[in-house]
């Protein structure tokens, strides 16, 4: 491939939030983890899509139940969403009746398309229709680049909108999924598992990597305040560990967006240009997350315009 | 390719080659015949100087974020600039802006944001009083900017369009620049971004003038294009003489016209 690794992190023009070097674990290593009762997650790298991972950085798995099983992400490129599937097949014959798309990025929903086959019923945010309308095609054609149109995989839009809430029963096992409000993106969909308690907030949640901001600053903040009144202790982030007690890891995404929200505000009050807020804003956040230097400037951008309108 | 077919009212029709498809690979040869094909759609057979004196460009080597890229503009010897241009050689419309200033500008510095789509030189051109066209470039690594979907449904994007802004920095003082930063609402939609809920690219409409004056005395007029980002902020500096309030016209390409005054901070003696 003549692409160097800059040029492609470039391809994503920085909309596809889950790029760069690989630190995680090398594809081979990837394994299925039983992190709850009938509840198989695999950890994402916490790196960028390459040619070599498929794009296989998101936390990905599937729920069981008595009657069928629900996929919780679909990954990040058909070839790792057939991965999913693959893993899937291995521990259950029961059918897979849900694909949930948690929101637009590509590294959560790519893999859909390795489950067209089972004819699920694909879920998302009433949102991500419109909001794959506007991107499917953009992120389609930089994955493409870096993985070939056949490993890219299609975009599949959900055939089930969640407007507020709504629920799923597997057979003896219910989901309940809420739509959010603007927050990591504006099509942000989040899942508790009623049966285990364990919540799954998604994009929403980022342990370990650097939260992406590509919605709305404000309103992730308060979209954090809703998932703790959600009554669960676990949680299944969509990147980092697979379970990690949902209190503490909210107490630190809060203090990254608090950083990140005063900071440029103090930015904008005191007339400091974008370009050196991004210098200065939230550095001592920097030993703090995974990928920082890749993403915070960034993030710092997205902060400024949207809080300079305030 | 239906973006290709938009017409930018600083469109370039001399490039008939598909300059966009062009980027991280080329060679600095073809990158100077870039520019050259461009130079001359734009400057004709006018001699250009190389400068690093007297303009000189402050972008990250990087964008972080190729949909709003920051530009600083810097032309130390202010006093003989009459206006300034800015390209962006490997965006689909490269003639991203041009600056008129007028009496009432101070035009040592304008910064504004821009997309860029591509691995690309960008070119400030600076037009001094006795006809000189002084030149300087750098090279800037972002991708995709210009065709990337906005985080927002073309509704949203477009709320408040026509809203603007002024800050002013700091006291006025006599002989003193005063710096002000321009914040206008308006999608500036590029034309390549795609809105598949009519299966169709949300079609160009972007700001094609600014005009900032105070009283019957110009401060700069702006020429622009798809190249400058959503929500256009530009930053610039002016004479701080008059009491009269600063009046901004913009006008885009469909026919958008908003006017907003401003009150500067008066000089105090």
């Amino acid at each position: 491939m003549r692409m160097s690794r800059t040029r492609r992190e470039a391809l994503f023009g920085g909309l596809c939030l889950c790029c760069l070097p690989t630190l995680g674990r090398a594809a081979d290593a990837f394994a299925m983890e039983e992190i709850g009762p009938g509840i198989f997650m695999r950890r994402g790298i916490d790196g960028e899509a390459t040619a070599e991972n498929a794009d296989a950085i998101a936390n990905i798995g599937f729920i069981v139940g008595d009657e069928a099983v629900l996929v919780t992400e679909s990954g990040g490129s058909h070839a790792d969403g057939a991965w999913l599937r693959a893993e899937i097949v291995k521990r259950t014959a029961k059918p897979i009746r849900h694909v949930v798309l948690t929101h637009v990025h590509p590294d959560h929903c790519f893999g859909a398309s390795a489950f067209a086959q089972d004819y699920p019923t694909f879920i998302g945010h009433h949102g991500l229709s419109a909001a794959l309308d506007s991107r499917g095609e953009f992120y389609r054609g930089r994955l493409a680049e870096v993985l070939g149109a056949e490993r890219a995989g299609t975009v599949v839009k959900p055939t089930m909108n969640v407007a507020d809430t709504a629920e799923i029963d597997l057979g003896g096992r219910t989901l309940r999924l809420t739509a959010h409000g603007t927050a990591h993106t504006n099509c942000d969909l989040s899942m508790l598992d009623t049966r285990s308690g364990i919540l799954f907030p998604a994009d929403l949640l980022f342990v370990a990597r650097i939260p992406s901001l590509d919605g709305s600053l404000v309103g992730w903040l308060k979209e954090v305040e809703r998932l703790k009144g959600m009554g669960a202790a676990k949680a299944v982030p969509g990147h980092g560990p697979t379970l990690v007690d949902l209190a503490p890891a909210l107490a630190d995404l809060t203090r990254y967006l608090s950083v990140l929200r005063d900071g440029t505000r103090e930015a904008i009050s005191t007339d400091m240009p974008i370009e050196k807020a991004v210098q200065t804003v939230g550095r001592d956040e920097g030993d703090k997350w995974l990928l920082f230097d890749s993403y915070h400037g960034r993030n710092v951008t997205q902060a400024y315009k949207e809080l300079e309108w305030e | 390719m239906k973006h290709l077919a938009v017409a930018f009212g600083l469109s370039l029709s001399v490039l008939t080659s598909p300059a966009w498809a062009l980027g991280a690979g080329d060679d600095d040869s073809e990158r100077l015949a870039r520019w050259k094909e461009i130079q001359t759609s734009i400057f004709g057979e006018r001699k250009l100087e190389a400068t690093e004196a007297m303009v000189k460009i402050d972008a990250p080597n990087r964008a972080m974020d190729a949909s709003l890229v920051p530009i600083t503009l810097t032309m130390p010897e202010k006093d003989k600039i009459t206006g300034l241009h800015l390209v962006i050689d490997d965006n689909p419309s490269p003639y991203a802006a041009k600056f008129t200033f007028g009496p009432a500008a101070d035009p040592g510095e304008i910064k504004l944001r821009v997309r860029v789509n591509n691995y690309t030189n960008i070119h400030a051109i600076a037009e001094t009083k006795d006809g000189k066209l002084l030149e300087t470039v750098k090279f800037v690594k972002a991708s995709g900017g210009c065709s990337a979907p906005m985080g927002m449904t073309d509704e949203e994007a477009m709320k408040g369009m026509g809203e603007m802004r002024m800050k002013f920095a700091g006291d006025a003082a006599p002989g003193k620049p005063m710096e002000a930063t321009l914040m206008i609402r308006h999608p500036n939609f590029s034309g390549m971004q795609m809105n598949q809920v009519t299966r169709d690219y949300t079609p160009a409409r972007y700001i094609t003038k600014v005009e900032v004056s105070r009283g019957s005395s110009n401060v700069f007029t702006l020429d622009g294009d798809i190249s400058i980002s959503s929500n256009p902020v530009i930053g610039f500096s002016f004479v701080p003489e008059g009491k009269e309030p600063i009046r901004v016209v913009a006008i885009d390409n469909q026919n958008g016209r908003w006017e907003h005054s401003f009150t500067a901070p008066a000089v105090s003696n």
